[in-house]
């Protein structure tokens, strides 16, 4: 896509306000439709228009697949591990009230957060992570072809 | 006013995968689901489902297009001619479908209030989730905290395709075996 | 069967119908690609079944007021649905993908994406199996 200057362009643009927005989604999903699903693709969107346009080794060196696999496991876990520490605190696996025992919506808002993260890092990761693995193998159909 | 913009949506559905089936070209099946479910995120707005609206925006219009589109690059471009029509599918589809519809006249009107669907969960969720968890959205209150098993398990299935994906093309078998053959 | 009756069951009618379209498409079709986007079609059309069945009349999104102020004369659809389909897209799509991941590999190993191509393949490679291991069988292929 080296002679494309237009698409180059407007998607340097655009990349940045696209993980704004996906980070709006995230940490706005209490008050408004969104929440960790959608952040994560709209997250993993911003990485794959990179790298439609300006070729997977480039993305490849924003945000390396090692990373990336890592990010998948740790959002998984992440979520698991926000549960074994209510369980820690002697209340049920996953009932956030625990965490702030005398004000429990504030336990609720807490938990609900950082499990969200949770999802939002392993979509986000897992998206990214299949799309390198689709790329990174030598396509039948030229680009002339399409 | 709300029926009219239903059968609109739906009519367009329909012609949109009445063309998926007739189309040859994969390119264009590809781009006519993308426009599939793009009308079904507007349908689901009509339905008040607007979390589930912008999930099948960008997953389905934007992820699963661009997945489809590389799978294409990968495989074909084109399907072959069809084979020689073959009455059985046709048949088994018309069953199916009659005995589904068969099964949906008992069902409680659309939009009934008095639905059992509505009777017992739904009014608990809506009624107790501002003093239980007190926050504004709760369909993320039950997604992350009232149900917060099954995200996780949602999530732990997201993970394993990923696994999957990677164990078929993602070239990780290969590396290993490279430096296998480098340490010997 | 009156106008009510029909006007209040269309919209499960015309779910069934988009359902059994990506059905056929699934069913009568060669082609790995397609069978898969038939088979999202079969899916989204699910998704839709159940949101309808938490549409209530006259209601809103779920979502409350930011300042948490409630108006109880407010009806809201019922968001259980709501809950369920969206954690089904999602797994969906990651399901979809490893649909796609097998189809490459498919072509990887037998060069081509039709069925009934690689059915032919298959039921060769059977017969030099057969021919080769036929003796050691005891004559039986």
């Amino acid at each position: 896509m080296r002679h494309h200057l237009l698409l180059r362009v407007i998607t340097k643009l655009l990349v940045g306000p696209i993980i704004l927005f996906a980070l709006y989604v995230q940490f706005h999903g209490d008050y408004s439709p969104g929440g960790g699903f959608q952040a994560g693709v709209i997250f993993a969107v911003a990485f794959i228009l990179f790298g439609i346009v300006f070729g997977l080794e480039k993305v490849k060196l924003v945000f390396p697949p090692w990373l990336v696999h890592k990010f998948a496991a740790i959002g998984v876990l992440l979520y698991a591990g926000t549960g074994i520490y209510s369980l820690m605190l002697g209340s049920q696996y996953l009932n956030y009230s625990a965490f702030t025992p005398d004000h429990p919506e504030h336990g609720q808002h807490w938990g609900i957060l950082v499990v969200e993260l949770g999802v939002g890092i392993t979509v986000a990761a897992v998206m990214v992570a299949i799309y390198y693995a689709f790329a990174a193998r030598p396509p039948v159909i030229s680009d002339e072809d399409w | 006013m709300e029926l009219f913009i239903n059968l609109t949506l739906f009519s367009m559905l329909v012609v949109t995968a009445l063309a998926i089936l007739r189309m040859r070209h994969l390119f264009a099946v590809v781009m006519l689901s993308s426009v599939f479910s793009l009308l079904c995120a507007l349908l689901f707005v009509t339905l008040d489902a607007v979390d589930v609206a912008f999930t099948e925006a960008a997953v389905g219009a934007g992820i699963s297009s661009v997945l489809m589109l590389g799978t294409m690059a990968l495989t074909a471009r084109h399907e072959k001619m069809p084979r020689e029509f073959s009455p059985i599918p046709l048949i088994v589809v018309v069953a199916t479908g009659a005995v589904l519809i068969y099964g949906t006249l008992d069902m409680p009107d659309f939009g009934s209030p008095d639905s059992p669907a509505q009777a017992h969960l739904a009014t608990q969720y809506l009624t107790q989730s501002p003093t239980d968890i007190g926050v504004p959205n709760v369909v993320t209150a039950i997604l992350a905290s009232y149900r917060g098993y099954d995200t996780l398990g949602e999530t732990v299935v997201v993970f394993t395709a990923c696994v999957g994906v990677l164990m078929l093309i993602g070239g990780l078998a290969r590396r290993r075996r490279k430096q296998g053959e480098e340490t010997k | 069967m009156s106008m009510q009756f029909i006007l209040s069951h269309l919209n499960y009618w015309l779910f069934i119908i988009l359902m059994m379209i990506g059905f056929y498409i699934v069913v009568a079709r060669g082609n790995y690609i397609k069978k898969i986007v038939g088979l999202n079609v079969f899916q989204v059309s699910v998704f839709m079944f159940y949101i309808s069945i938490g549409k209530v009349e006259g209601g809103t999104a779920p979502i409350f007021p930011v300042d948490m102020d409630i108006d109880p004369n407010v009806v809201y659809s019922n968001p259980l649905p709501h809950v369920l389909i969206l954690t089904a897209i999602v797994v969906g799509i990651a399901t979809t993908s490893l649909g796609l991941a097998l189809i490459v590999r498919i072509r990887e190993e037998f060069g081509t994406i039709e069925e009934d191509e690689i059915l032919e393949i298959e039921s060769k490679l059977q017969q030099e199996e057969n021919s080769a291991e036929g003796p050691a069988m005891g004559g039986r292929a």
